[in-house]
């Protein structure tokens, strides 16, 4: 595959930009280069190759290229390839729902806090259900934080409650009253087969029998929540994977001073 | 004296491990006075009873909850089953049969001398005793007829939740090159205060660990290991509420290494203290003497706490897991204490003070098979960079002789491994492995340099937190968050309900028979 190291392909596209009509960017404006892998169900050799290959002509890509393949297994043959991906999207029309809120470093946001509040807002986070993850919560709540964005527990102007992983909802919500939160930060890690989707539900559904679901900021957190899908499921904010403490405190605070919640 | 690369002290080794026996000691003092419904469920596994009555509930739990239920438990299982295996002429499964079915009470029936009693019990005790014996000859016999892959062993987990599903990803693993397969359990077992029975196809993030599960993957296991020709050892979780009776079931189907920490259940799990650390007791007895490896869990100390300013902990609670294993008469060689590569790829030097921490526990427990764990709290969804993170930790693997290899995947933190991740970790560690081969014979670290250096502050800061335990007694230690800084109340936590204190005539057979045994 010598010809691999030096493209010789013919390169007759239009090679402006057009956000109308945004493709995948190898080394040149719409060259659609896309590197993937998967694993097909069947043995190794030139069938499978062409399997793969088929594919990904249905997937969309031309000149699709098969750099590697492994049997891993009798009858399971992995791939690596390439392919110029031949769809395109339109940058412009895209609208995505997000967490309307500036995030400010924690000295800010302490600061905020005490113009804006003038008292500790108190934060209360579980892992709930059987989730026994706790890097999630511990991550947003433990004095150290995570990637240099230092935890709620950190925070001056935060009172953090982390009541750490396997908490069953009607515990959480009991100590949220116990301690007057402002806000529960809920943390699910596993997403098995939709696990977190019921426990989610439940927990909203658990704070709306009780009438405080408006009384509280409900956020959700975890690698695989987005904004989208918490709100979809009745919570104020989803806070997904690059997220940290200080998107979360700045969240929360401002949150407060738009509901008036003093 | 013992040549060290770090230059370590041995004398402050042994100093620091004297501290760790003398804590061990006063937890032994302790646990020898009290059961637990859950070692009281495994002595009843371990005289045959077995299987669920009609509302699933296993008939071990139906035994063991109806003499509770009677305040009776104190006297232990022994004295009653094997009382009306006299008096009825039945054995235990249909002892136990009849209890479910509330045809016998065993607190009514009159009461035989304790000689007879036990003497009635001997053949089912000796059956059991033997098949697990016989479970570990099997093990030996095929490692030294079919042998076995190099340490450090290759060590993936299979995590779909459905047994059957698990053992076509075992069996590819396997084939691939893993050593051993862990099969992760389903989220919340832990606290479970029974054993499901059967064969299992639902689980969350992982598979029920059952005896059916554990029947099938020891079997699948032991046909990919004679296909590659090589014996393909079988973990599972020796954790939780049911920690004795997992160990009792693995010895029974010939698991080879189980998960069994002496305080991760108190620290992660708010289980409570009493009851952990007299169901550890009797796992470690049950483990030591089935030939199983045990894993201890010192790398969750460093998914909450920061691995560079805690890993004196690590070391630490590696010291008290030895000891309590000793006192369980679990011998060195199967004490996989544990460890794990998670500094902040950011740290300068971080690579540095990883080899030290590892070379430093190579050093300190010379003949123990550690467990050394990846990153996992620094894998972001790069799988790119997390592929070389996993390089690095395998290179210290190689480097520092480590027993078991868990085997870090470019996809942690996205989803449970697909067949494709374990091929690409496998290749990963082999070809590091190979190229690596004896790295570890020929570097010494310089005198006075960053490596020996961080090796002396941990053993020092190791033993000042262990000084400081033995004077607050562990139970305190914990109570006060001395520990993991995780504070639990001595009284409080999962499963206190099933501590009790043992009676005069309380009996169990199996610790004088397996003890330190073979």
């Amino acid at each position: 595959m010598s010809e691999g190291l030096y493209s010789m392909e013919a390169k007759d596209f239009d090679k402006t930009l057009d956000l109308k009509m945004i493709k995948p960017y190898g080394d040149t404006m719409n060259d659609g280069k896309t590197q993937l892998s998967f694993t097909l169900p069947v043995p190794a050799g030139d069938e499978a190759v062409e399997a793969a290959k088929q594919l990904m002509r249905k997937m969309g890509f031309e000149n699709p290229l098969v750099v590697y393949s492994k049997e891993l297994t009798p009858g399971f043959t992995f791939f690596n390839c390439y392919g110029s991906c031949t769809h395109t999207v339109d940058y412009t029309s895209i609208h995505v729902p997000k967490v309307e809120s500036n995030t400010m470093e924690m000295k800010e946001c302490d600061e905020y806090i005490r113009e804006h509040i003038g008292r500790k807002i108190v934060v209360v986070g579980a892992s709930t259900g059987t989730d026994a993850h706790t890097v999630g919560i511990d991550a947003i709540m433990n004095m150290k934080g995570y990637a240099g964005h230092y935890g709620l527990e950190r925070y001056d102007m935060i009172d953090a409650y982390n009541l750490g992983s396997q908490v069953l909802n009607e515990d959480f919500i009991a100590k949220a009253v116990e301690l007057h939160a402002d806000a529960l930060i809920v943390s699910q890690t596993v997403t098995q087969k939709d696990i977190h989707i019921k426990n989610l539900t439940e927990l909203v559904e658990m704070l709306e029998a009780e009438g405080l679901r408006d009384k509280v900021i409900l956020i959700c957190g975890g690698p695989r929540i987005s904004h989208e899908l918490a709100k979809e499921l009745g919570y104020d904010a989803g806070f997904g994977m690059n997220t940290y403490a200080d998107d979360e405190a700045s969240y929360i605070a401002q949150e407060m001073v738009k509901r008036g919640m003093k | 004296m013992q040549e060290s690369k770090l230059g370590l002290d041995f004398q402050k080794v042994e100093h620091a491990r004297g501290v760790a026996k003398r804590i061990a000691g006063q937890v032994q003092d302790f646990v020898d006075n009290y059961t637990t419904v859950a070692v009281e469920r495994t002595i009843c596994r371990l005289l045959g009873i077995d299987g669920i009555d009609e509302n699933e509930v296993p008939l071990p739990n139906v035994v063991v909850d109806d003499l509770k239920s009677k305040g009776l438990l104190g006297q232990g299982i022994c004295a009653y089953v094997g009382n009306a295996v006299l008096e009825l002429g039945k054995t235990p499964q249909e002892v136990a049969e009849a209890v479910s079915k509330g045809q016998v009470d065993l607190s009514r029936l009159p009461m035989h001398p304790a000689a007879e009693i036990q003497a009635a019990l001997q053949p089912y005790i000796d059956s059991n005793v033997a098949r697990i014996r016989a479970r570990r000859q099997r093990r030996e016999e095929y490692i030294n007829t079919i042998g076995e892959g190099s340490k450090p062993y290759l060590y993936i987990i299979v995590a779909t939740g459905n047994i059957y599903e698990d053992v076509i990803q075992a069996q590819a693993g396997a084939r691939q090159g893993a050593d051993i397969i862990a099969v992760i359990r389903t989220t919340g077992q832990s606290l479970l205060d029974y054993v499901p029975y059967g064969a299992t196809t639902e689980g969350f993030g992982g598979t029920f660990a059952t005896q059916e599960n554990f029947r099938i993957m020891r079997k699948a296991l032991d046909e990919v290991g004679e296909e590659v020709g090589r014996y393909i050892r079988l973990c599972n979780y020796c954790s939780g509420l049911c920690m004795p009776e997992i160990a009792a079931m693995g010895a029974l189907e010939g698991l080879d290494v189980m998960l069994n920490d002496a305080l991760y259940g108190i620290l992660f799990r708010d289980i409570n203290m009493q009851r952990t650390l007299i169901d550890q007791y009797f796992s470690r007895i049950i483990n030591g003497f089935a030939g199983i490896i045990i894993n201890t869990g010192e790398d969750n100390y460093l998914t909450t706490a920061d691995a560079y300013d805690e890993a004196h902990t690590v070391l630490a609670s590696d010291f008290i897991n030895e000891q309590l294993a000793f006192a369980a008469g679990l011998p060195e060689g199967q004490m996989g204490l544990g460890h794990a590569f998670e500094m902040d790829p950011q740290l300068e030097n971080g690579f540095l003070y990883e080899l030290a921490q590892a070379q430093m526990l190579r050093e300190i427990f010379p003949n123990a098979p550690l467990k050394y764990m990846p990153p996992t709290k620094f894998m972001t969804g790069n799988i790119f960079r997390g592929h070389i993170q996993d390089a690095l930790f395998n290179i210290i693997g190689q480097w520092t002789n480590q027993g078991l290899q868990l085997l870090g995947m470019p996809t942690e933190a996205i989803h449970t491994p697909f067949m494709s991740d374990r091929y690409l970790s496998i290749e990963n560690a082999k070809y590091i492995f190979n190229n690596m081969k004896n790295i570890g014979d020929e570097v010494e670290f310089k005198a006075d340099g960053i490596v020996r250096n961080r090796a002396k502050k941990v053993l020092d800061d190791a033993t000042t937190l262990l000084e400081t335990m033995e004077s607050e007694g562990l139970f305190s230690a914990l109570e006060k968050g001395i520990f993991a800084n995780v504070k639990r109340p001595k009284n409080g936590g999962k499963g206190l309900d099933g501590v009790t204190l043992k009676a005069d005539n309380y009996f169990n057979p199996f610790i004088a028979i397996m003890k330190g045994n073979k």
